[in-house]
Formats: C-alpha cells, sequence, structure tokens
C-alpha cells in the first residue's frame, strides 16, 4: 500500500494506470447496472475522467 | 552480370525522378509513402470522429435545413437522465455477458476437442466454422424461422427433450425469452470463431512442455491448470476483446432476428442509436449517444490491452 501510494506521489504509471482502470471499470460498470439511475447520469463523466487519465497517466515514467 | 533488386530498380527510375529524389532525406521519402495512409486515416476515421463530438453540442437534424444551434451539454443530459436508454444499456450489457461467458466456454471446450488427434478432424473443423461464414442477415433471418411457435425445428428440438408443448412457447416473442433467443443465435454463430483462437493458442504450445511435466509425474489435471491454461490466456483474452466489441456493436443479426422487440427488450445500443439518428432523425442528440458508446469502448479496450500485454509479459 506504502509503494502504491509514493508511486501515485512521485508521479509513476503503474499506480496511476490503476487508478485510471478502475475509474472506466466503476463507470462501465455504473452504464449498464440495473439498480439505480441516478448512477447511470454519472457514469459517463466517471468514464470520461477515467479513459482521459489513462491516455494522460500512460506517458508517465515506470 | 547479376544485378541486385536495388540496382535495378534504379535503373529502372527515370533519370528527371531520380534527381529529385535523391535530392530528398531518408525521412522525407519515408513521409512520402506514409503520407497518403495518414490522410485516408485523418479522412476517414478522425475528421467523422471530430465532426461528430462537435454536432453532439448541437441540435442539428439531418433532414431539416433550420440554423443549427449550439445547445451545450443538454443532449448529454437528455440521454444519461433516460430510462430507456438506461434500459437499453441493461440489455446489451445482458447480451455482451452471456454471450462472451457461453462463447468462450464452448469455444475453448471445442477447441481442446478439435486438438486431440483423431480420424476426421480436419472435417469436423471445416463443419463447426460453417456458421462464421454464412451472413448476419441471413443466419438471422433462417433462425426467425427454426424459432417459429408452429413450424420451428427449434421448439420441437426444446419440446422433444423437455416435454413441453412445442407451440407453447415463442423464443422471439415473449418478453421474457427474447433476450436469450439473442444470445443462443449468436453463440451458435461466433463460437467457432472463438474457438479458432483457442486453437492456435492450444497448437502454439510445444509438446516438450508436456514431456517435462510428465517426467515431473505432473497429473492431467495439474499440466491442464499449470501449462494449457496460462499459455491459451493471451489468445483467449484476444477472443474476449475482439467478440466484446464486436458485440458491443452488435446490429444486423438482431435487427432481422427480432427488430428489437418484443417491446424495447432486445433493442441493443446499436439498433437504438440508429433509431434515433435516420428514423427520428436527432442527429445531435444521436451524436452525443454515439459519442457515450466510444468513450466506453475505448475505455474498456485500453485496460484491456494493458491487461493483455501484462498476461504476455508473464
Amino acid at each position: 500500500m506504502t509503494n502504491f501510494i509514493n508511486g501515485l506521489l512521485r508521479l509513476r504509471r503503474g499506480p496511476w494506470e490503476m487508478v485510471a482502470s478502475i475509474l472506466i471499470a466503476l463507470g462501465v460498470f455504473m452504464l449498464m447496472q440495473p439498480f439505480a439511475l441516478s448512477l447511470f447520469t454519472y457514469s459517463f463523466l466517471v468514464t470520461l475522467v477515467g479513459t482521459v487519465m489513462f491516455i494522460v497517466v500512460s506517458h508517465f515514467p515506470e | 552480370m547479376v544485378t541486385s533488386t536495388l540496382e535495378r530498380a534504379a535503373e529502372a527510375t527515370p533519370p528527371g525522378a531520380a534527381r529529385r529524389i535523391k535530392g530528398l532525406s531518408d525521412r522525407a521519402i519515408a513521409w512520402i509513402f506514409v503520407a497518403p495512409s495518414i490522410f485516408l486515416l485523418l479522412a476517414v476515421n478522425i475528421f467523422p470522429l471530430i465532426w461528430t463530438i462537435n454536432l453532439s453540442f448541437t441540435n442539428f437534424k439531418a433532414n431539416r435545413n433550420r440554423e443549427v444551434e449550439y445547445i451545450g451539454l443538454r443532449n448529454y443530459e437528455r440521454i444519461l437522465t433516460d430510462a430507456d436508454t438506461w434500459a437499453t444499456m441493461q440489455a446489451t450489457a445482458h447480451f455482451l455477458f452471456w454471450t462472451i461467458a457461453v462463447q468462450v466456454l464452448i469455444g475453448f471446450t471445442l477447441a481442446y476437442l478439435i486438438n486431440k488427434k483423431f480420424k476426421g478432424n480436419d472435417m469436423w473443423t471445416t463443419i463447426i466454422v460453417l456458421p462464421m461464414m454464412l451472413s448476419p442477415a441471413v443466419v438471422g433471418n433462417f433462425w426467425t424461422f427454426l424459432y417459429q411457435p408452429q413450424i420451428g425445428l427449434f421448439n420441437y428440438v426444446v419440446a422433444f427433450f423437455t416435454g413441453a408443448d412445442a407451440s407453447s412457447f415463442s423464443m422471439i416473442g415473449e418478453v421474457a425469452l427474447a433476450p436469450w433467443a439473442i444470445v443462443i443465435v449468436d453463440t451458435w454463430m461466433w463460437t467457432p470463431f472463438v474457438m479458432l483462437i483457442c486453437l492456435a493458442g492450444l497448437r502454439s504450445i510445444p509438446e516438450s512442455i508436456y514431456e517435462a511435466a510428465e517426467c515431473d509425474r505432473a497429473s492431467k489435471w495439474r499440466q491442464f491448470w499449470t501449462i494449457t491454461i496460462p499459455m491459451v490466456l493471451p489468445f483467449l483474452m484476444l477472443a474476449v476483446l475482439f467478440r466484446g466489441i464486436e458485440n458491443f456493436k452488435m446490429f444486423d443479426l438482431v435487427v432481422q432476428l427480432t427488430g428489437g422487440g418484443p417491446g424495447n427488450t432486445t433493442t441493443l445500443t446499436s439498433i437504438d442509436l440508429k433509431r434515433e439518428a435516420f428514423e427520428k432523425w436527432r442527429t445531435g442528440y444521436a451524436s452525443a449517444y454515439a459519442v457515450i458508446l466510444f468513450v466506453t469502448v475505448f475505455g474498456l479496450a485500453s485496460i484491456y490491452v494493458k491487461a493483455l500485454n501484462k498476461v504476455k509479459e508473464r
């Protein structure tokens, strides 16, 4: 966990890609889940933030 | 005298052109070769994408000759608060999850069996891949006949195994059964594709690894879990990626089979998008819808490719 936080603070690709991937997966789940319309409403925002973050952080150093 | 290909190419080049090329750097020549492809990519992929994003912020209707107004994020707001669109997403999720799960399971099993050496191996492979060669429109059409409650073969097969009356249910006419009807047809058509990819994976495993495992007295079960599955995993993931993206865009097969019905139970996102764009002519709204789908598929594909690379590195 400490390594993960250190990686985030030092702007390393691995942990940031992990955060972006979680956001994308969460957004897709929110888009397709059958439980709450409010989750569906915010799904695109979460996916978009995750996707843009993924594109940006994939240029960070290893 | 033997001359190399390069020398012959140099001799065949007209003197005028040769003089012009001699003045160019390698980088410039590389750009000349690559430029047509880049131009085509920009014209066919990038420009329509940017234009769609632009239209998604407008109230543009392709069948009306009126002034286009920029309405900000209103199209996105409408889509993401619409209960019908939400239901469409759920129908797509159901279709995606079940088709991929069943196709991977059956596809891998078939590949595993076909990979064993037996008589008629090639003939069975050809027979199994036949559905994949058919047009989705044709498949959709003839499965509507197979699903007919009165004359359809499918109902008679189900009746034979379950004892139920063949005409007592309609696969494409009942709300509860129609989502499964499209899953069955897509599985029938595309499992061979998954099988072929898995077969390529299975055939790429060197026999020596199994021989070494035999020497170490590893059981067949252990060989399967520690050699076969890890080495086929990148191929399986590739199959899931291809099928996932394809099924997210699924249109022709389902339109022919159910037309999105009964009600909206089999209306997948691509069918809904087509209705918005070319039946209701809400071009701006449909553009926003397309952007949402694009970002979703792009995001999913990104994390999937990352996972695939990690598995390959292992």
